[in-house]
């Protein structure tokens, strides 16, 4: 039976699994959106394109499906891309589907047209024009699979508006054949057996793990090797949950903000095992004094982040969780060493604090909502101070159970990513940690969450600046806040309007009693927390110094 | 140091976009880049010649790889290898002078390909060396204009950079 362009599409999905899309309709993705008219497919209408990206995104990280989206020709697809880019840092599987002016009108400046495969070529693993409709159901085909195995990442599959229209049977397009991808899994046995080697001998070991970790699936492997020769685990912000917060040998974030204790372990072990991390410059500090006196163990399936940033005496490359699994075979329990007892003192001696002065401590209202949602709830974040606090006073104890931006630093993102969160995990409490700044880069994303009874809790810690800028500004120029101050609005007051639930909260002990009431309502509810205006993140390192030379 | 790449890729729009912004994204360094298709229609080989020490190839090497339409890179540098260039270049020279043109183009075995009333050009090929003397020798007299195509190169004797059934990576070791 012929179908339409946009019914192979829709039976493509389908054949994929995918049964929800985020997404805003427009002229070139008309026959796309008659089509989702039809199927069971549920997409949900955001009120701007980046919303759709990053929700698509936050699905993608809370249920380790693909994220899709999609969204019309030119601005429409322009709109993608600060979600696609953000996809991409991070390694998120999404496909992204546009569509794009008649094939007749392309390169003629046409209404709505935007070259989106030119604009997205260094932000997507790989992206697709479709010019011919019968080559669509093998595409989409391709799109999902490149995005989702190997490196994951972002995929972009770009549709003309006679393409979506034209006629054609529908087929199964059969196996993927693509001659130049062959995402590697199984390690090579030697580089497995020298990274055993080197881990057996290691007297100060300390494994560094980041996204890859929870990307794999590979949180029981780590969990397993950590313990069985108990060495400490530091993460990345990409790689909380990969290791629970609350272990025993958990010593929580490492670098710029990390904890001192893990910045002093990276500082002084003798052998730093990275695991699906990619040594970002906020994690390293300056390179030259990372892990100094370390060999490196690098365990990654993008072979080219091996070397990439620093030099590893071991390379393990393929899938995370496979090599752990190969790594742990060769290896024998031990006990517990010098180096554990020296790791215990940091953390007894360097916990994270700050001062109560009878403001609202953003920290404090971090530490409420973990104590409140007993740390089982999924936070979302949006990027600056509050991210950070997120990071370091919520004890994450499961993977995907953090959503933030982590390559990037997209401010916007955390509260369309909580509204995917929420999507892929109904019936759990799902947060957006947001800053006043943040939060108003895609605060019309209130209007989705109510049209589609969305509970989703936004915290926002309102201090009436651009928090990080402002802490740099105080810290390297010499207090001059250049446009970092914000006069913002009531934002109770925006909810209501929307039809959330607003709270305003301006005393320490309104804090809890607000959270509890957020958390026993079944609707969307923006917290809107008026905290202490200059507090700082701390610990710092600052940049281009040594990640044990901390501030604070 | 110089390294001679031989990089098959598959024919489809938009790879040399993806091959150059891969490149000019990362920091590194071309010298040059020809591409044409190979005699399998569906396969375009690229010959890259680029600048960087063993740490800059190796990272080209593995982010060339990482794209989806690269099908095979083969560092050449290292083999014995044939490798030429051509260049079409357009001298002035007043009709006097033509014959001491012509001797150069003896010289360097080019061709003249066309005679203008004030003007004569030339056809050249040769590895980087020979293109480069023969573009000096002629700078005397004045080169209007001048069109060089990169380097292409191929292995010397039995071994080849083909697109094979071993070179296909098949989309089979994926499974645990």
């Amino acid at each position: 039976m012929k179908k339409s362009g946009a019914e192979i599409l829709m039976e493509s999905l389908k054949a994929q699994g995918v049964d929800t899309i985020f997404g805003y309709p427009g002229g070139a993705a008309l026959p796309i959106y008659d089509a989702l008219y039809d199927v069971d497919i549920t997409h949900y209408l955001t009120r701007h394109e980046q919303g759709a990206a990053h929700a698509a995104d936050g699905y993608a990280r809370a249920s380790g499906k693909p994220g899709v989206c999609l969204a019309t020709s030119g601005p429409g697809a322009t709109n993608l891309v600060t979600g696609i880019a953000n996809a991409y840092m991070d390694s998120i599987p999404m496909v992204a589907f546009t569509g794009q002016v008649p094939t007749s009108l392309l390169g003629k400046d046409s209404f709505q047209e935007a070259d989106i495969t030119g604009i997205t070529l260094p932000v997507t693993k790989h992206n697709y024009m479709v010019k011919d409709v019968n080559d669509l159901s093998k595409i989409v085909k391709e799109a999902f699979h490149i995005a989702t195995t190997g490196r994951p990442g972002p995929v972009l599959v770009d549709i003309p508006k006679d393409v979506s229209s034209a006629v054609a049977a529908y087929e199964d397009p059969g196996p993927v054949l693509l001659p130049g991808y062959s995402p590697a899994f199984k390690p090579d046995p030697k580089q497995v057996s020298r990274a055993a080697r080197a881990i057996a001998e290691a007297e100060r070991p300390v494994i560094y793990a980041g996204g890859g970790v929870v990307s794999s699936g590979a949180h029981e492997e780590l969990k397993e090797l950590a313990e069985t020769l108990l060495m400490p685990v530091a993460t990345t912000l990409m790689g909380l949950g990969g290791f629970p917060g609350d272990h025993p040998l958990s010593v929580g974030m490492l670098g710029m903000h990390g904890s001192k204790y893990a910045n002093y372990a990276i500082s002084d072990c003798d052998l730093l095992i990275a695991v699906g991390v990619r040594f970002d410059d906020r994690v390293t500090g300056k390179l030259e004094s990372f892990a100094p006196n370390a060999q490196v163990i690098h365990i990654d399936i993008d072979q080219a982040e091996i070397g990439k940033n620093v030099r590893v005496d071991f390379p393990v490359a393929g899938d995370v969780r496979l090599c752990l699994r190969e790594i742990m075979k060769q290896l024998q329990p031990k006990v517990e060493s010098a180096w554990n007892g020296t790791i215990n003192k940091w953390k007894k001696e360097y916990p994270f604090s700050y001062v109560d002065n009878g403001r609202i401590k953003p920290q404090q209202v971090i530490q409420e909502i973990c104590s409140a949602t007993k740390g089982k709830a999924r936070i979302a974040t949006e990027v600056g101070q509050h991210q950070m606090w997120a990071a370091q006073y919520y004890t994450y104890s499961r993977p995907r159970s953090f959503i933030s931006s982590g390559g990037l630093g997209t401010m916007g993102f955390g509260f369309p990513a909580a509204i995917g969160v929420q999507v892929a995990c109904p019936g759990e409490a799902v947060f957006d940690i947001a800053g006043d700044g943040s939060f108003q880069m895609n605060i019309q994303e209130l209007a989705t969450v109510v049209n589609y009874k969305l509970p989703v809790k936004v915290a926002i810690l309102n201090n009436g600046y651009l928090g990080m800028v402002r802490q740099w500004q105080e810290l390297f120029y010499n207090r001059r806040y250049s446009y970092t101050e914000m006069s913002n609005p009531e934002f109770s007051k925006v909810a209501e309007a929307y039809g959330a639930v607003g709270i305003k909260i301006t005393t320490p002990s309104e804090v809890r009693p607000a959270i509890e009431h957020a958390l026993s309502v079944d609707e969307p509810v923006v917290m809107d927390f008026i905290t202490d205006p200059e507090e700082n993140v701390l610990p710092m390192v600052p940049p281009g110094e040594a990640i044990n030379k901390m501030l604070g | 140091m110089r390294h001679t790449l031989a990089v098959l890729v598959e024919n489809n729009p938009g790879v040399l976009a993806r091959v150059a912004g891969l490149f000019s994204r990362r920091g590194f360094n071309i010298d040059s880049l020809a591409v044409g298709r190979t005699d399998n229609p569906t396969v375009s080989r690229m010959t890259i010649v680029v600048e960087g020490d063993a740490r800059v190839l190796e990272q080209v090497n593995k982010q060339l790889h990482k794209l989806v339409d690269v099908i095979k890179i083969s560092d050449i540098t290292a083999d014995e290898f044939v490798d030429r260039e051509l260049v079409l270049i357009k001298v002035s020279v007043d009709p006097s002078l033509r014959g001491e043109v012509m001797q150069i183009a003896d010289v360097f075995r080019a061709r003249i390909v066309d005679l203008g009333k004030k003007t004569v050009t030339l056809e050249c090929t040769g590895n980087d060396g020979k293109i480069n003397a023969f573009e000096e020798s002629l700078q005397s007299y004045g080169i209007k204009e001048l069109v060089r195509t990169g380097k292409i190169a191929m292995q010397r004797g039995s071994r080849y950079t083909g697109f094979t059934e071993r070179s296909q990576k098949m989309n089979t070791n994926q499974e645990d």
